[in-house]
């Protein structure tokens, strides 16, 4: 009995939850500020849960986890750019960026679907390199792109585009600050959460329509869909449209609660730590659910989050990064080197 | 018109370098010294990936841990203050050890993971990289005791970011450097004034025999058995895990030496940067000189070694010249590398597919 | 007392998961001698080589009973390369070649010739250099044995499967110790010359002091080449007799041959059923792997069972995936007089076929899925069925969960509720949901492919019986493709048997086993015209 609670937990996020207790207990036992970093961790975790959202649907329709998401955040960097570029401002330019960038992602996610459907078996290694190849080639684009806008722009005669703009004043913290309220000492992004939750509740009736359905058929089981009369690769294509619009989308909610939108290499390992997430939640390269992503979204970044100010005081030194590049990548590892599916019902 | 088709990579790679070296501007001799010194230092960490190729485990982006294991010896003969060119030989031997273990490791996981080698290999590049950064930052002069505090950072814990390897920079390169003299005739004078680093380029060579004596060797029959198909080499009683954690051992300790030889010529390591890029660069070398995921042969590292590296040369100077911006040149290579990769891993799933319908 | 015999095997017997494969089967074979293993799908033969050859697959499901002696030595095999060590050679079913390495190679593989180097003196053998003039030496030697006069460092892709299969028998006849050579359906694949050539290579094999067990569907092959003939049926050994002593007819019989008693048998008098035919297949060509089809006609009429039997490979399972849309196909086929479109699924789905597949886990279910959804996973996507109504439609989960309750009692499915992943299940069960599935399509015509391979007795016969029941009550046409020629007799009104993809015949349940059995064997033309001759 005890052993199969163990197994539906999982062992990595066993470990990760105890590890996360623990770095609360410090944290209390240091007398760090616990409402700040408990406000932190809400809007840490609305701010990415869209991103790890977006891997569900290629990971349901078989494709697994979506290394691609790069081809979707670029696009929602241009819409982001483009709504400063045009001068807009607060909700304008927040429904301006993800105006643009949702069909802009979709566009891209068919292409990057087409790709998929030429690479069955290997989708997470071409989707890595082919998400990073595009991410380089973007670099380009922001050095070499027409805009003008002086928030943007080098001030003094350099090349192109920012690392990093800043949206003061634009829609920093637009959705985070709406209907925020606080508990004591912890903020709640009540916005950023209703956005979220609201994300969730769609996905969840999409992947319950017919289509849906068809998605999570193809996904199971190939050859069961394709004897059911269904067409495998407009599913998984359908499929990628969806997780490129949403990583799109989802990176503009991310820079307006970060307050920067960070352009050039920022994108580059952005789909690892969706995927990481997502993997911490206890989904497997095959199968995930919303409460997975969900819980994997908030394991994570409650982790990062608190993290760093642990131990700057327990060590005077900046672990925290480290952490994640060992926990996201090891989690990775993990889910790969496990057997596919469980063991024969035999 | 076959071998056009046969060697589409190479050739789209001779044009765009050609083209780049026209806008670059660049002088023959500097570009020649140049890419000299790279195919010296480069080809090395290129050639350590065609065995696990040819072992049918692709393209081996750990050898990342390779590098790392070059760089912990690397460290060592710093610390202990070993120099010259028994500093250098000193950090090879060392290099050994650290690099058979990770060798070993990663062909364990490797074998957990068999059709995702290069995924894992990739991914386990980025986890060992934070594994050594925590080594590296956190563990030294904490756990690991060092007495030269100018290699540490200022609060005495962690290597700083760059450690000055001049103690045995150049120790090969610089024997029997030589430049060619007295030759007059065109074309060929030019070689009267490039530097030639005969001592590596030797050692370059004897590896490159010893690869092909390998392949002439039981343990190098069985490499291309379990290549062509593991279970039929399984049923000739061929221990196929361990034939490919062998292979995957050889790749890595070749990585850790070339990692070696090509920090003697930069004459010091980046400590958190020197080996990230390893594996792509090395990678998209191979893949550039016409290698698959599948297939790779001597030349076609050589020639995708000095490909890339050619276009490593010419790309800032002719992007400024052409885009007046140099760095769109250096983020042309970088988007090159990514991209030949993505794009050979492509057609070769895509053949693969296709060969099963 | 006579030479000892090169192999005895003595009462073998083997159990997977509590079903009986093997009974107490007992032969001997002598030195320079050919022993042939007749018998049908699932007979034994299989699990009798993989004992033979040490498979790790026997091993691993608790080993087996009896003893095996070579050259009157009691041995155990635990593993292939133990057989290889003991002279025992094996030709598979499937070539085991590298396509990239030369013949050479491949006849040496694992075996090269080496010398030893500088290297090898410090780390081993494995740095040993190859001797490849000694390695081509030997394997000329070998191809020359038995009449392969290519050139040895030919690389085996391209090369012809006759080719192959000779390379085959040279690796196992340059293994200088071979005392022992297993043919595993070695004909199967070849032409009729090849066949001819093998046969004659066979007579080199054997003058050289080796003896073959050799295994084939091809019956005239058997009485030409063997010295003994065994008959294996259901695990059990029904005859050990000899070419001189026997014809095609009687172990054709033997092969079949079981006792059926007539009240088993349900299929109804052909006369009862009238003439109207719900599906006309017309010159069918299906491209299946393994199990190709290569112009069969044959008519269905509405309301019978009808059965496709015929050995594996011979292309039975080709006719319903083919008409179902999973395998490319040509042809005509007409349903109820209308044309259907081929290679196309959802077509047929919409037409009133569904399709049980005999590739149960990997076609049939959806393994990590609910037993309810895998119920109607399929009709949601083709009927829309068991969706909520209104403008967004989304999955139904209480009418499904009602559906599927219904279903589990009335197919008897044992689980511990409709939410339970059916990779839990037993492959009866798998199997009931994988019939709930395709009655849950209301269809008028009903394929099941296989429907009780794997499965244990009881759900055998609940299933065999529900089949029966949905014919009689409800009228459903069912095409019921098996290799268990029992199970087709016993429910069946008709029986076509297949033959290297075309259609030898129809039988009725009641013919003789001699029928059923030349049937199958593809001798049942050329023997009924030797008789009316």
């Amino acid at each position: 009995m005890g052993n199969s609670l163990l197994n539906r937990i999982g062992i990595p996020r066993l470990i990760i939850s105890l590890f996360l207790a623990f770095l609360v207990a410090s944290a209390f036992s240091y007398g760090l500020p616990m409402g700040q970093i408990f406000g932190a961790m809400l809007t840490r975790f609305g701010m990415n849960a869209l991103l790890v959202l977006a891997m569900i649907p290629t990971i349901q329709a078989g494709a697994g986890p979506n290394f691609g998401l790069p081809f979707g955040i670029i696009c929602g960097l241009i819409g982001a750019t483009l709504a400063i570029e045009l001068d807009l401002r607060d909700f304008t330019a927040l429904f301006f960026a993800i105006g643009v960038s949702v069909p802009l992602g979709a566009f891209a996610g068919w292409l990057y679907g087409l790709l998929l459907n030429r690479v069955k078996g290997q989708e997470m290694t071409v989707g890595t390199y082919m998400g990073f190849s595009i991410v380089s080639l973007m670099c380009i684009f922001w050095l070499m792109a027409p805009y003008t806008s002086p928030e943007m722009v080098w001030p003094y005669g350099g090349d192109g585009l920012r690392v990093t703009v800043v949206l003061d004043g634009r829609m920093e913290q637009l959705l985070d600050k709406l209907w925020s309220f606080t508990i004591g000492t912890v903020r709640i992004p009540t916005g950023l959460l209703v956005v979220t939750a609201i994300c969730c509740v769609l996905l969840w009736i999409f992947m319950k329509t017919r289509t849906g359905l068809a998605m999570s058929i193809v996904g199971s089981n190939p050859r069961f869909a394709e004897a059911s009369g269904l067409n495998v690769n407009k599913y998984r294509l359908i499929a990628s449209v969806i997780s490129c619009a949403m990583g799109a989308a989802g990176i503009v909610i991310y820079s307006q609660s970060y307050g920067f939108i960070q352009l050039y290499q920022a994108p580059l390992y952005m789909a690892l730590y969706s995927v990481s997430a997502i993997l911490i939640g206890g989904a497997s390269l095959q199968r995930a659910t919303i409460t997975q992503a969900l819980i994997g979204t908030f394991l994570f970044n409650a982790l990062l989050v608190i993290a760093l100010p642990v131990a700057n005081v327990a060590m005077d030194s900046d672990i925290s990064e480290i952490m994640r590049v060992i926990i996201s990548n090891g989690i990775i590892l993990y889910a790969l080197t496990r057997k596919e599916v469980g063991g024969d019902a035999r | 018109m076959k071998l056009i088709q046969k060697n589409i990579v190479p050739i789209v790679f001779i044009i765009l370098c050609t083209i780049g070296f026209q806008y670059s501007g660049l002088s023959w001799i500097f570009f020649a010294n140049d890419l000299m010194t790279r195919l010296a230092r480069n080809s090395f960490l290129v050639i350590s990936l065609i065995i696990p190729v040819l072992a049918g485990m692709g393209l081996n982006f750990g050898i990342v841990l390779g590098a790392m294991a070059g760089q912990f010896a690397a460290f060592i003969t710093v610390v202990h203050n070993l120099t010259g060119i028994g500093g250098f030989f000193a950090a090879c031997v060392m290099a050994i050890p650290f690099a058979i273990l990770f060798g070993w490791l990663t062909g364990i996981l490797f074998n957990k993971a068999k059709g995702k080698e290069m995924i894992t290999g990739l991914i386990l590049g980025f986890f060992a990289n934070g594994i050594y950064q925590l080594v590296c930052l956190i563990f030294i002069g904490w756990l690991i005791p060092i007495s030269n505090k100018a290699l540490l950072l200022p609060s005495g814990v962690g290597f700083v970011n760059t450690l000055d390897l001049k103690i045995w920079q150049y120790a090969i390169d610089k024997f029997y450097v030589f430049r060619a003299r007295g030759i007059d005739i065109p074309v060929l004078k030019y070689l009267n004034n490039i530097n030639i680093p005969v001592l590596t380029l030797t050692i370059v060579v004897l590896l490159c025999i010893a690869v092909v004596l390998l392949f002439r060797t039981k343990l190098g029959q069985d490499f291309r058995a379990v290549g062509q198909n593991r279970h039929i080499a399984e049923i000739a009683g061929i221990k196929v895990d361990r034939v490919r954690i062998i292979a995957v051992i050889f790749s890595t300790v070749l990585a850790a030496w070339g990692q070696l030889i090509f920090l003697q010529n930069i004459g010091n390591v980046q400590v958190y940067g020197s080996h990230v890029q390893v594996g792509t660069f090395a990678v998209a070398a191979l893949l550039i000189g016409g290698a698959t995921v599948s297939k790779a042969t001597i030349g076609q590292a050589l020639l995708g070694t000095v490909l890339f590296h050619a276009l490593f040369i010419v790309s800032p100077l002719a992007g400024k010249n052409l885009m007046g911006s140099a760095q769109v040149g250096e983020y042309f290579r970088v988007f090159i590398a990514y991209g030949v990769i993505g794009i050979a891993l492509a057609l070769h799933a895509w053949q693969r597919l296709v060969k099963k319908q | 007392m006579t030479a000892t015999a090169r192999l005895e095997m003595r009462n073998i017997g083997k159990e997977y998961y509590g079903n009986r494969v093997l009974k107490g089967v007992s032969f001997t074979l002598g030195t320079g001698r050919v022993l042939s293993l007749v018998g049908e799908n699932g007979a034994g033969k299989s699990t009798l080589m993989n004992i033979l050859f040490g498979m790790p697959v026997i091993h691993a499901t608790g080993g087996f009973d009896g003893e095996i002696r070579l050259d009157g030595e009691k041995v155990v095999i635990k593993s292939p390369e133990e057989a290889m060590k003991l002279g025992i050679g094996m030709v598979h079913q499937e070539f085991m070649l590298l396509p990239g390495f030369s013949i050479t190679e491949n006849i040496k593989l694992n075996r090269e010739t080496t010398k030893s180097s500088f290297l090898s003196r410090l780390f081993g053998k494995s740095m040993k250099w190859l001797d490849m003039p000694a390695m081509k030496h030997d394997a000329r030697e070998s191809m020359d044995a038995i009449g392969l006069g290519i050139d040895e460092m030919l690389p085996v892709k391209g090369l012809p499967v006759g080719h192959m299969q000779f390379v085959e028998i040279a690796r196992e006849l340059d293994k200088k110790n071979i005392r022992l050579l297993v043919l595993d359906e070695p004909t199967a694949v070849l032409t009729e010359n090849d066949a001819e050539k093998l046969l004659e290579a066979m007579r080199i094999l054997t003058d050289k002091g080796i003896s073959i067990l050799f295994i084939s569907h091809r019956l005239d092959e058997v009485m030409k080449a063997s010295d003994k003939i065994v008959v294996l049926r259901d695990g059990e050994q029904i005859a050990e007799t000899t070419p001189s002593e026997t014809t095609i007819e009687k172990i054709a019989e033997l092969m079949v041959g079981r006792k059926i008693e007539s009240g088993e048998m349900r299929g109804r008098p052909v006369s009862s059923i009238r003439d109207e035919y719900i599906l006309q297949i017309k010159d069918l060509h299906v491209a299946m792997p393994g199990e190709s089809v290569k112009g069969v006609t044959l008519d269905v009429k509405q309301g019978e069972i009808l059965g496709i039997g015929g050995l594996a490979g011979q292309g039975k399972i080709g006719i319903p995936n083919g008409i179902m849309g999973l395998f490319p196909s040509s042809g005509d086929v007409l349903k109820n007089g209308l044309p259907v479109r081929l290679n196309d699924a959802r077509f047929a789905l919409d037409n009133g076929m569904a399709f049980v597949s005999e590739d149960r886990r990997g076609t049939g279910l959806l393994l990590d899925d609910s037993i309810e959804f895998n119920i109607v996973a399929t009709a949601t996507q083709i009927q829309g069925k068991y969706m909520t109504q209104g403008k967004i439609r989304i999955l139904d989960s209480k009418g499904m969960g009602k559906y599927a309750q219904q279903l589990i009692k009335e197919l008897d499915i044992r689980c511990t509720g409709p939410s339970q992943l059916t990779r839990r299940l037993s492959g009866g069960n798998q199997q009931k949901v994988c019939i709930a599935r395709a009655i849950t399509l209301a269809p008028n015509l009903l394929f099941v492919s296989e429907p009780t391979r794997g499965i244990d007795i009881g759900a055998k016969k609940l299933i065999l019986d529900h089949l029966v029941k949905l014919n009689r009550e409800n009228g459903l046409t069912i095409i019921m493709t098996s290799s268990e020629l029992a199970e087709l007799r016993s429910i069946c009104d008709r029986i076509a048997i297949v033959y290297q993809g075309k259609l030898e015949g129809i039988l009725l349940p009641a013919d003789s086993d001699r029928d059923f059995g030349l049937m199958m064997a593809g001798e049942y033309h050329k023997f009924h015209e030797k008789e009316a001759v």
